[in-house]
């Protein structure tokens, strides 16, 4: 088995591991590190996949187009921390009404 | 050590701190491995030939995003304490579920992977082949400023839109203040140290790996991150206060790089298509969208960590 297949099955891995976080945790401050790892999963699986190559260069495009995902996932998690923190200083929890059980509430 | 062993073991890391970083109960420690994480993808990234993304992965993907949990984790846990109260332990149907759910999903992606043809289709050549007319010789910065522009350009303008989306969770009372939280920090601390040393150093790499971008791996992007980073640490060591939000230099800096970047592209429809640049200098244009971009983007990436306004004006 080459290497880049090696990367693809741990990004596909990654996501599964964000997926389980994003589903299993309440807490939102939990979720938005399993939102990241979901997408870091996908951007190794998309770069490993296009480097499975023969003899040519490492192709630069999917390389541009993850350079620009990571920065576009780094502005998505500043404002959806923002959120989180505007919800705390409202509510005074971190989790969604709908996920809040009753015994405690 | 073959190569193939070390990439093993390097997946395995990788998945066992991404795996830690899910489960563990406390919220630093998840951060702590998450931020692990980021450093051993960009080993990852370096092993599949892109040092490009690799810088991109430890500055934005770890540095950044790490800066950003820990001071987000420690203002949620001080005003979210009153809810530690009872924990509540998932049904094991539900954990049973949600267990079947992302491995199905994995399955599905893994197979998908096994169906793609043994080699990927590749724009390697044809970026090659039309490098000469881009006037650098890194093809990532090739295809980020020139070939496919308008990502870069739609990509300034979503982190914009992002620090917009931050300051509008500000309360009315603290609008148009500065930035963070009022920072308590004596100068002879570790953090003051630091904050004196390293900002000057730092802007030099930033400007380095600006300049470096058209021929080897680097770029407005992972120098404006550095800058950034520069920016939080003098911040942090109370070197520097934020600037107030509604201050109109600010403004202006935060827009100077996609302005200048979509000027840049309508003056091309004059020359041939838009965004399109000329052959003769653009290399020079390049470098003007790279240096504008970077500036803006390190205010941005600042900014997004230190977060909306908390005190008044």
């Amino acid at each position: 088995m080459t290497s880049a297949l090696l990367f693809a099955f741990s990004g596909v891995a990654v996501i599964a591991i964000g997926l389980f976080g994003l589903i299993g945790r309440w807490r939102i401050e939990r979720r938005v590190i399993a939102f990241n790892l979901v997408g870091s999963g996908m951007f190794l699986l998309f770069g490993a996949v296009a480097a499975r190559r023969a003899g040519v260069d490492a192709d630069p495009v999917p390389q541009a187009m993850i350079i620009t995902g990571i920065v576009v996932a780094f502005s998505a998690t500043a404002l959806f921390v923002a959120l989180i923190e505007r919800l705390v200083a409202e509510t005074g929890r971190s989790t969604l009404p709908e996920d809040t059980p009753d015994e405690d509430a | 050590m073959t190569p193939v062993l070390f990439d093993a073991g390097l997946c395995v890391l990788i998945l066992g701190v991404a795996l830690a970083s899910v489960i563990v109960r406390e919220a630093f420690a998840a951060i702590a491995f998450f931020i692990v994480y980021g450093l051993l993808v960009a080993i990852a990234w370096t092993r599949l030939d892109a040092v490009d993304v690799a810088l991109a992965e430890v500055a934005i993907g770890a540095g950044l995003t790490g800066a950003l949990f820990v001071g987000a984790m420690s203002r949620i846990a001080q005003a979210a304490e009153a809810q530690a109260a009872p924990r509540r332990h998932p049904e094991r149907l539900a954990v049973v579920g949600a267990l079947l759910l992302c491995g199905g999903a994995g399955a599905a992606l893994i197979f998908t992977v096994l169906q793609l043809p043994e080699v990927a289709v590749s724009l390697a050549s044809l970026a090659e082949a039309n490098l000469a007319l881009t006037g650098v010789t890194n093809k990532v910065t090739a295809v980020l400023i020139n070939f496919r522009g308008y990502d870069t350009l739609l990509e300034s303008v979503v982190l914009l839109v992002a620090l917009i989306g931050v300051w509008s969770a500000t309360p009315d009372r603290f609008w148009g203040g500065p930035p963070g939280l009022q920072l308590a920090m004596t100068q002879d601390s570790v953090l003051g140290f630091f904050g004196a040393i390293l900002p000057p150093v730092g802007f030099v790499v930033g400007a380095y790996l600006i300049w470096i971008g058209s021929s080897a791996p680097g770029g407005a992007f992972q120098g404006g991150t550095v800058w950034a980073a520069m920016l939080l640490l003098a911040v942090l060591a109370g070197l520097i206060d934020p600037p107030l939000v509604s201050k109109r230099s600010l403004r202006f800096g935060l827009v100077l790089g996609p302005a200048l970047f979509l000027a840049i592209g309508i003056a091309g429809i004059f020359r041939g298509s838009f965004l399109g640049l000329d052959p003769p200098i653009a290399k020079t244009l390049t470098l003007a969208i790279e240096v504008g971009l970077a500036v803006s983007i390190a205010a941005t990436l600042a900014l997004l960590v230190i977060g909306k306004p908390r005190r008044a004006a």
